[in-house]
């Protein structure tokens, strides 16, 4: 899993390459469970190359997403690939999490 | 046909097992969606034997057979720990309870149970077999 940030005024985008499993999901978690991370507005998630996620990878967004929302900070995901989107709806976690098509989308909300 | 694959219990084994069960699915011609909701029971199964099962110990090992029969899958992951899982004691989970406690495991056999047809765990004289079935015809 690699993870490639980019920050601009008060939004913070973070790219997801390769597979969130139960072996390389403790990355993401160190990355979002920085204290620094929740003096953005917004976090944006791009899944484009996020060929896999597990409950591990599920896990890790679960945990956070009541932190980021006590702080105010929106968590959303785009360019989701289908297959990774179909884990998401299994558990009903598209309901609890905002997972728009695109950038421009995600950048919008 | 079937195809079998033994591991040692390390996390990196479970590319090696995601490999296993995608690479033998190919010639069945699954939807991407279809394969990738087998791969991952299989994957959630076997990351809980590696971890809570038998403690990351690679000196253990699992045992994967997986095979097709009358158009469905089938596959069966043995161990021969001494701690086995209960179904029994299993009960879904509240998400939205545990968005809200910041939980971070536990919906690994939710998976499981919502995305194969038969999921079941037995235990014999120190063996564990846990068999995961899906028609994909």
């Amino acid at each position: 899993m690699k993870i490639t940030q980019q920050s601009t005024e008060n939004t913070l985008t973070l790219s997801l390459d390769g597979e969130l499993d139960a072996s390389s999901s403790v990355v993401l978690d160190t990355e979002l469970s920085k204290p620094e991370i929740l003096h953005n507005h917004k976090v944006l998630v791009n899944c484009q190359k996020l060929n896999y996620i597990s409950s591990a990878g599920l896990g890790v967004f679960i945990s956070h997403l009541q932190r980021f929302q006590d702080a105010g900070v929106k968590l959303v995901f785009f360019n989701m690939q289908e297959k990774v989107h179909n884990v998401f709806e299994i558990l009903g976690l598209d309901s609890l999490m905002t997972i728009v098509p695109s950038e421009a989308d995600a950048t919008a909300i | 046909m079937e195809h079998a694959i033994r591991i040692s219990c390390t996390r990196r084994n479970l590319k090696v097992v995601r490999d296993f069960v995608s690479d033998f699915l190919l010639r069945y011609h699954l939807t991407d969606l279809l394969v990738n909701q087998i791969v991952l029971a299989v994957d959630e199964v076997v990351a809980n034997l590696i971890i809570h099962g038998n403690g990351e110990d690679e000196s253990q090992f699992l045992d994967v057979r997986a095979r097709i029969l009358n158009k469905e899958f089938g596959i069966e992951i043995e161990d021969t720990n001494l701690t086995s899982y209960s179904p029994a004691s299993y009960r879904e989970p509240d998400l939205q309870e545990y968005v809200r406690i910041g939980k971070k495991g536990g919906v690994g056999m939710m998976l499981v149970n919502r995305i194969m047809d038969r999921v079941e765990f037995t235990t014999n004289g120190g063996h564990n077999l846990c068999r995961l079935y899906k028609k994909i015809g």
